[in-house]
């Protein structure tokens, strides 16, 4: 297992010195970053999925939000907006969304001053409507006179760092409502309505303008290190500090990722990671050993969905512009699934080379497909068909193609992964053992 | 009376053609859930992929020169169901028997059917682009007005052919698949296998043809909805891939594997989405007068921009309270 593992992050680095000496270093260290924070939102993936058994189809909501914390965070303050009568008004909607929650965790606890069930399902109806009419009726003068003054309410104006961090926080609290809402359910419904509820997500993204200027986009963000203008200030040429720039950033990435990586990859070894082993494999046995299934799953979710949303900060800020419409099931769920799978569940290591992997074919599947395709066009073009028409557009849907294709494949040639999770026995007789060693 | 026929043409009328579509999507969804016990992800695009071969068909009857009383597409409807239909058996026999015989899990089945889907989306966009077509590029979209004078409205009400033809189709497809599964002899097979496969198995049914005709009757009948989608919007790549969840949502509220929920559950899901985007306040409006003052001009439950939502939010609340679906359901 060892060796093959070895072997294939040896052919990557060496794929990827060809990506290098083919496009240049510019593109190839842009690639790079790309993959690693995207190596990170896989990770997260795989501890929900590979550890714990969970099936998130949301990973794009969950990216969103962590490039909406960084964008809110980073971006400059909007003084229109502090100068205006905005941010009373959004003080008084956060009032009423107040009042709103409390009145419904009452209906909720009504069943403890005796009221029959009947009774406390229509307070909570009641409650949930109300508290709707209440919110709505704030926010929506507030919504419409800060697009109407100020665009939007801007940033905060602090390192992007702490904007990262405050990604993970917010993605925190989003997966434990969400968790709490939908962990219950089964493995296929829990699928839909996670896709569902990031789309939800999207749409209030994309269509609060007032919080995130929505389909306006909110650009440039700030980067945790010197960008390639501040290089050229210096006196860099506009080649030197691109590499200069990115270099400084894939650092940053490096070390986020390092970190995350220890972190799981000694949770995985340890106690914490049995657990979560053994709900994934038999939830029922492991709570007829006293273990609390549910509040596990709920804190795996979470703390997937951390990794997810600080990767996706990760991934804006890098791209310094965060734009909802942008966001794609495919480009930011599939495609994190598909690394996870083709690289291995369950095995940091694999899902970090699938993660490189996967994003590195993804890259190049377009000047690749573009290069097939002009090619094939020459060709009918001399037997006389004519060329293939909108070549451009139609090469880079060859990769949506590819992709369907590798998961398809994988699922029925290598179901396990690339690098397969690695079944450790404990307490077997030593013959087993050796066996265990030859054959791997 | 304007009110109310605006009210019509707002929410009876687009609701009636949105629950349609939704209708035959969940169908088909919930035959397969029935019968094979996962969710088939790549319904929606093969709803799509059924428009196409529906576009095809047209272009090459009309290059023939034949000529009918009915638009082109509804002609060819037959022969293009039929081969979306052997699409689907091909997909099934490539993609999901090989993992059904390995006994994989549904989960893995339904990331096989993501699968499929891109694939399924790459192919369909690297051959027609990007771009949108319409079946009516040729001849003007046929419009009917029914004069509502008669109750002193001065707009009509407003229904489109391919509206029409959309509502009168799903009435024949739904009755058509009530007789054949209580009436023929495979379709009492194809309820006995969606209620316990084992026993079906054991009182000799031929398990694999059922499977088999569960892949016809869904890829036809996608094929149905997705030529009918195009007929009513326009035919681009992205057709059904959009309106793949709140399908999901109509057979989940219907309860998965039970056919009569997934028609109703996909009028439900279609009324909610055009009844909660629906400005309330024109209603009133004849009321301006005696009404008091505070009444704000727009009463719509949501703003239409979130108009997706509604379907997940009834989705997400039906999982919740009810996870069988609001009718009877096969749990798995």
């Amino acid at each position: 297992m060892i060796r093959r593992s070895i072997f294939l992050f040896g052919s990557l680095t060496i794929l990827i010195i060809i990506v290098g000496m083919v496009m240049g270093a510019p593109f190839t260290l842009r690639m790079l970053v790309e993959a690693l924070a995207l190596s990170l939102i896989a990770l997260g993936l795989n501890i929900q999925w590979g550890y714990g058994g969970l099936f998130n189809f949301g990973v794009m909501g969950f990216i969103m939000i962590g490039g909406f914390a960084v964008s809110f965070v980073s971006v400059p303050l909007n003084m229109e907006f502090w100068n205006s009568e905005g941010p009373l008004m959004l003080f008084r909607a956060i009032i009423a969304a107040g009042l709103g929650g409390l009145m419904i965790m009452g209906a909720n606890r009504l069943y403890k001053l005796g009221a029959s069930p009947r009774w406390h399902r229509t307070a909570q109806v009641c409650a949930w409507i109300f508290a709707y009419l209440v919110y709505r009726s704030q926010i929506d003068p507030a919504a419409k006179y800060i697009e109407a003054e100020a665009g939007y309410i801007g940033g905060l104006g602090l390192p992007v760092i702490i904007g990262w961090a405050f990604g993970g926080l917010l993605a925190a609290g989003v997966a434990y409502a969400i968790g709490k809402i939908a962990l219950g359910l089964r493995t296929d419904y829990l699928a839909i309505a996670t896709i569902g509820i990031s789309e939800i997500i999207r749409a209030f993204i994309k269509n609060m303008d007032w919080l995130t200027r929505g389909t306006l986009t909110v650009t440039p963000l700030p980067w945790p290190v010197p960008r390639p203008q501040e290089f050229q200030l210096w006196g860099a040429d506009s080649a030197s500090s691109f590499i200069f720039a990115r270099a400084g950033y894939l650092a940053v990435v490096l070390i986020v990722l390092f970190v995350a990586f220890f972190l799981i990859q000694r949770a995985y070894g340890g106690p914490w990671g049995r657990m979560m082993r053994s709900i994934r494999d038999n939830h029922i046995a492991a709570a007829s050993m006293g273990k609390d299934v549910k509040a596990r799953q709920l804190e795996i979710f979470i703390f997937g969905s951390v990794l997810i949303s600080i990767g996706g900060a990760i991934l804006v800020s890098f791209n310094q512009i965060f734009d909802p419409s942008a966001f794609q099931p495919i480009n930011h769920t599939f495609i994190i699934w598909v690394m996870v799978i083709v690289g291995g569940a369950g095995n940091n290591f694999g899902v970090l080379f699938g993660g490189i992997f996967i994003y590195t074919i993804w890259i190049m599947s377009d000047p690749m497909s573009q290069f097939l395709f002009f090619n094939i066009s020459d060709m009918s073009e001399k037997i006389g068909w004519g060329p293939i028409p909108e070549i451009q557009s139609r090469a880079l849907q060859m990769r949506v193609f590819v992709l369907g294709m590798v998961i398809t494949l994988a699922l029925r040639y290598a179901p396990q992964g690339l690098i397969p999770e690695v079944i450790e026995r404990h307490g077997d007789n030593l013959a087993a053992k050796k066996d265990e060693s030859q054959s791997s | 009376m304007n009110e109310l026929i605006f009210f019509v043409n707002k929410v009876l009328v687009s609701g009636m053609v949105l629950g349609s579509i939704y209708a035959l999507g969940a169908v088909g969804i919930t035959l397969i859930f029935g019968i094979l016990r996962f969710a088939h992800f790549a319904h929606g695009d093969m709803m799509t992929l059924g428009a196409f071969i529906t576009f095809i068909l047209t272009v090459l009857a009309a290059s023939l020169g034949i000529v009918a009383p009915v638009p082109m597409a509804i002609l060819v409807l037959p022969l293009a169901m039929v081969l979306a239909a052997g699409m689907a058996l091909a997909i099934d026999k490539g993609f999901y028997a090989p993992l059904r015989a390995r006994g994989a899990k549904p989960v893995i089945l339904l990331i096989a059917s993501i699968g499929v889907t891109l694939m399924i989306q790459g192919l369909i966009r690297l051959f027609s682009g990007v771009s949108s077509r319409s079946f009516y590029a040729d001849t003007p979209k046929q419009i009917f007005r029914i004069d509502m004078s008669a109750i002193g409205a001065t707009r009509p009400i407003v229904i489109t052919e391919p509206q029409l033809w959309m509502v009168v189709l799903t009435i024949v497809a739904v009755l058509a698949l009530h007789f054949f599964l209580t009436r023929s002899r495979l379709g009492k097979g194809m309820r006995a296998m969606a209620d316990n496969a084992d026993l079906a198995q054991v009182s000799g049914i031929n398990t694999q043809l059922v499977v088999r005709v569960t892949w016809i009757i869904a890829g036809s009948l996608a094929a149905l909805a997705g030529t009918m989608l195009a007929l009513d919007v326009t035919l681009k790549p992205d057709l059904a891939f959009n309106i793949i969840l709140p399908i999901f949502a109509a057979a989940i509220v219907g309860g998965l594997g039970h056919s009569y929920g997934a028609i109703a559950g996909g009028f439900l899901v279609g009324f909610a989405e055009t009844m909660s985007v629906f400005n309330w306040a024109v209603l009133l409006r004849p009321f301006k007068e005696t009404l008091p003052e505070w009444i704000p001009n727009d009463l719509s439950i949501v703003p239409t921009e979130y108009k997706l939502t509604v379907a997940f939010t009834i989705l997400i609340i039906v999982l919740l309270v009810k996870p069988t679906g609001l009718f009877k359901g096969v749990s798995s």
